[in-house]
Parts: C-alpha cells; sequence; structure tokens
C-alpha cells in the first residue's frame, strides 16, 4: 500500500507538484495518465526518491509506503530502493552478461552465495517471460538482446531484489506492439506478487492494464478512479477532455 | 540546384585535400626520421653505452631512463588523475566551485613545460631535497599529464548516461558500488584513451625534465630511484646541439629520434589493443 499525503515537489523554484495526496492499494495497477510535464513521472519518482539525484530538488509531504514515511530522517536510501523497484522508459541493461545483469541487484545487496544467486535469476527470468527466450545464452551480453527482450531483462533484474512495488516509467512508450502487449500481459501477472505503479502516455494501455487511473495536469492530481470509471464516466471535465483527446 | 551540386563538389574536395595534406606531413616527418635513423639502428645502438663523447655507441641508459620516467611519472598521476576526474564529475554539485576547478585545470593543461620544469625543480629538487632524481622527474612530468588525464576522465564519466546509474541505483546500490562496477567498467575504454594521449606526451617531453632529472652524459643505469638517468628526449637535445661533436653524432641524433617515435608508437598502439579488447568485452561478452 502505497500513500502520498499533501506532497509538494519544487524544482529551484518551479513548483512540479503540488499537494498530490492519494494511495494505491497493495497488488494493484495504478495508471498514472496526463500530458507531458503534467508531473506524473516526477511524482513516480517520489516513491523511490530517484528525485533525490536531480540537484535543487525539494520535497515536503509524505509518502507512506506500509505505513511508514520514507521522507523521515532515518529512512535507509538502499534499501527503500531495493523494496521499491523500478523499471525506466528507455531499456538500460548494464553492459554485462545477461546473467550478470540479474545478478547485480543481489551482489549490490551483499549476496555472495552462488547457488542462491542462480536460482534467483532463473526465478526472476521466469516471472519476466524472458527464461525461456535466454536460458541457454545467459553468459551473452544483454546488450545482444532485443529492445523489448533487454525491457523484459530490465523487469527481471528489478524483480531479483525482490521489491514490493514495482514502479515504470512508460515501459512500453519505445517497443513496437507485440513486445509492448508481452509487456501488458507481464504486468497483468506480476500485480498478483506486487503493487505496480506505472506512467504512460498510451490510454488505451492504461485501460488495459490498470486498476485505478490517475489523472495528472499541471502538477495536480485532477481525478483518481477505478479504470473503469475514468474511462466511461470521468467526474472532472478535465479528465473528460483529455481522454477523448481533445488536448493533451 | 546546379550551382548547389558544385558548391558540394567544390566543398567535399577541399576537405579532401586538407586532411590529405595533414596526413601527408605526418608521412613525411616519419619517413625522414626512418630514412635517416633506420641506418643506425642495430642491436649494439639499442643495448651499448654511448662512447667517445656520444658520437658512437648506443643509448641504452636514455632509453632506459625513458622507460623509468614514463613509468614513474604514470603510477604518479595515473591514479590521482583518475580518482580527481571521478570526484569532479560523479561527487561534485555544480557550484562555482566545480566551475573554478574545471577552469584551474584546463589552464594547467596550458602552463608550458618548461614552468612545470621550474617548478618541479624549485619543490622536488630543491625543497623537498629529492636533488636532480628519477623521483622528482617522474613527479615533475606527472603533474604535467595530471590535468589531460583529469580531464579524459571526466569526460569519459560524462559521455555515460545516467540511465545507467539510475538502474544501479534503482536496485539498491550504493553510490560507490554504481560507479565501480557500472560506470567505471564502462568508461575504461576511454579513460585508457586519456592514458595514451599522457604516456605519449611524457615520454617526449624535454623541458620539466631539463632541471629535474636528465643527465647530459651518464653512462650506467640508475640502481634506485634517486639516481639521475639520461633521458631520450633530452639526450636527442644533447647531440644536436652541444654534444662534443655535433656533425659526428648527427646519424645518432636520427637514431634516436627513430627510437623515441617507435617506442611511442609501441605504447599507442598497445594501449589501442587494450582499449578495443575492452570496448568489445562491454558490447559482446
Amino acid at each position: 500500500m502505497i500513500e502520498s499525503k499533501n506532497l509538494n515537489l519544487y524544482y529551484g523554484q518551479y513548483h512540479a507538484l503540488k499537494n498530490i495526496s492519494l494511495s494505491m492499494p497493495a497488488k494493484t495497477v495504478t495508471a498514472l495518465i496526463g500530458p507531458s510535464g503534467c508531473g506524473k513521472s516526477t511524482f513516480l519518482r517520489t516513491l523511490n526518491r530517484m528525485n533525490d539525484l536531480i540537484p535543487g530538488v525539494k520535497i515536503d509531504g509524505e509518502v507512506l509506503i506500509d505505513g511508514k514515511n520514507i521522507y523521515k530522517d532515518k529512512m535507509d536510501i538502499d534499501l527503500l530502493r531495493k523494496k521499491v523497484g523500478m523499471v525506466f522508459q528507455k531499456a538500460n541493461p548494464f553492459p554485462k552478461s545477461i546473467f550478470e545483469n540479474i545478478a547485480y541487484g543481489l551482489r549490490v545487496n551483499g549476496v555472495r552465495d552462488e547457488s542462491f544467486i542462480k536460482e534467483r535469476v532463473e526465478k526472476s527470468l521466469k516471472q519476466a517471460a524472458l527464461w525461456g527466450e535466454v536460458k541457454d545464452v545467459l553468459k551473452k551480453s544483454a546488450l545482444a538482446l532485443s529492445g523489448g527482450q533487454q525491457q523484459r531483462l530490465c523487469i527481471a533484474r528489478a524483480l531479483a531484489v525482490e521489491p514490493q512495488v514495482l514502479l515504470m516509467d512508460e515501459p512500453a512508450s519505445a517497443l513496437d506492439p507485440i513486445s509492448t502487449s508481452k509487456i501488458e500481459e507481464l504486468i497483468h501477472e506480476l500485480k498478483k506478487d506486487f503493487t505496480i505503479a506505472i506512467v504512460t502516455h498510451n490510454m488505451q494501455q492504461a485501460a488495459r492494464v490498470s486498476d485505478y487511473t490517475a489523472f495528472f495536469y499541471l502538477g495536480e492530481l485532477v481525478e483518481l478512479d477505478e479504470t473503469k470509471t475514468i474511462f466511461i464516466n470521468p467526474k472532472k471535465e478535465q479528465t473528460q477532455n483529455y481522454i477523448t483527446g481533445r488536448f493533451g | 540546384m546546379k550551382t548547389k551540386k558544385i558548391s558540394e563538389f567544390i566543398a567535399f574536395n577541399i576537405f579532401r585535400l586538407l586532411s590529405l595534406i595533414i596526413v601527408l606531413v605526418l608521412v613525411a616527418i616519419l619517413s625522414f626520421i626512418v630514412v635517416r635513423g633506420a641506418s643506425v639502428i642495430n642491436w649494439e645502438f639499442l643495448t651499448a653505452m654511448p662512447e667517445e663523447g656520444m658520437t658512437k655507441g648506443g643509448i641504452f641508459p636514455a632509453i632506459v631512463g625513458t622507460i623509468c620516467l614514463v613509468g614513474g611519472s604514470m603510477l604518479f598521476a595515473f591514479p590521482l588523475g583518475v580518482l580527481s576526474g571521478i570526484y569532479m564529475n560523479e561527487y561534485m554539485r555544480a557550484t562555482w566551485f566545480k566551475r573554478f576547478m574545471k577552469l584551474m585545470t584546463n589552464n594547467l593543461a596550458g602552463v608550458p613545460s618548461i614552468v612545470f620544469g621550474l617548478f618541479g625543480m624549485s619543490l622536488f629538487v630543491n625543497t623537498l631535497g629529492f636533488g636532480d632524481s628519477i623521483l622528482a622527474g617522474s613527479l615533475t612530468l606527472g603533474l604535467l599529464s595530471l590535468p589531460v588525464i583529469i580531464r579524459t576522465t571526466e569526460e569519459a564519466l560524462k559521455s555515460i548516461d545516467n540511465t545507467y546509474r539510475e538502474g544501479s541505483y534503482a536496485l539498491g546500490a550504493t553510490k560507490l558500488q554504481t560507479i565501480r562496477r557500472v560506470v567505471l567498467p564502462m568508461a575504461y575504454p576511454n579513460i585508457i584513451t586519456g592514458f595514451i594521449l599522457s604516456v605519449g606526451r611524457v615520454s617526449g617531453e624535454t623541458a620539466p625534465i631539463l632541471f629535474t632529472v636528465a643527465a647530459y652524459f651518464l653512462p650506467k643505469l640508475p640502481s634506485g630511484i634517486f639516481d639521475q638517468v639520461m633521458a631520450l628526449p633530452y639526450h636527442l637535445y644533447v647531440i644536436t646541439t652541444s654534444g662534443t661533436d655535433v656533425e659526428a653524432s648527427r646519424g645518432m641524433a636520427y637514431g634516436t629520434a627513430l627510437v623515441l617515435i617507435m617506442m611511442v608508437l609501441v605504447l599507442n598502439i598497445t594501449a589501442t589493443i587494450v582499449r578495443k579488447k575492452l570496448n568489445k568485452k562491454l558490447k559482446v561478452n
């Protein structure tokens, strides 16, 4: 369960997120939609404190994951990021072998037991529906994989450290339709075990994969409801205009 | 439409001509040295001490001296430069201080090498009391190559897309783990380019070693880091301008120049092979 309360974020003087309060129930998929620059990606990145890396960012308000405020001083950011995995818009496998890409998260978290790592690599690749395609070439460079395979590898890599939450920032926007549908099927499978937040520009995708949809506009959360409601019967006019393609 | 084609044709040929001239100049210099120097080079020339006022014999001590100086300076400058580059690119925030540091590094790269020589003499030879020695010369040469190593390291790191760093952080890796395991391996090939450039420059520098280590005539090998040595570029300078018999040692001079060029060439080729290997390792495992 993820909850944000009165979350504000500033890039220097620019007020990028305005008083965002929302909650995402455990083991559901929440889609974050809205026009470019509306703050949806920025919001996603507050959930694993990825914005901390950008100089000049100021954040106030709370983000609670399992009831714990991740912006409290005592929060261990590395542990947080292990718990809240992330998949990026551009597939970013490391220039290492397929095996080492998945093992990386375990190794940096201090796992030394090679047989355990081997098991976990296999399990993660199976979860990401990639095992069948790569099981014989685990030693090959991850960069030799196709774009869609690379993105599923990145998902497997995120799963290997056993997160509870998976953040996906337009994970299929650079992929062809077949790879995209594979990722979407995967999201369906993964929500049995993980809480997923996905940013997408593709409204059909939001409708297909998510249980809840949050519409962001100009740094504000306009509306959050069940996906069905948002797409069939939104309460706000702005939402209606956006999903029918009248602006954005 | 036609004038467009013509200007295209002219521009292309001007570019081609200019690149050709550059290649020609390079080939001319190299072949000049090879033609004049090749006849001098034989086993004795490479392995014997200089004799009869440096008009006969070999240049063995100068070769050994240059190898010592290149090795010593890189031993000092490479780790220091790479670590500084890492600090500047990965840790420093974009403040006025970082801009100041960058400005200073750039300026340092432009300081004439003779000034480094004077500084090295004043600091290492006199103040720290190393005397004219391999240590003082290596440190001076090292200082000279620091800015290049720092800048190339920085550029190498900067060229690595932030998505890789984020990908690593997102898995719970610390900053140090991210740098060591993801960023640095990707940057190695370009860092090595900086290393190649520095080695080339250091092995040919004369001014910085003039007051800090180079011996006019010293027909023996060094026994420690506090010894003086002969060095190829300085030896070349000596036998061409102020030797005992400049005319008689002309052939020796071309031979020395050729050896120096070959040494740099061999080092460059080795480093290029290493870089290619690393690059390949990054791409297809």
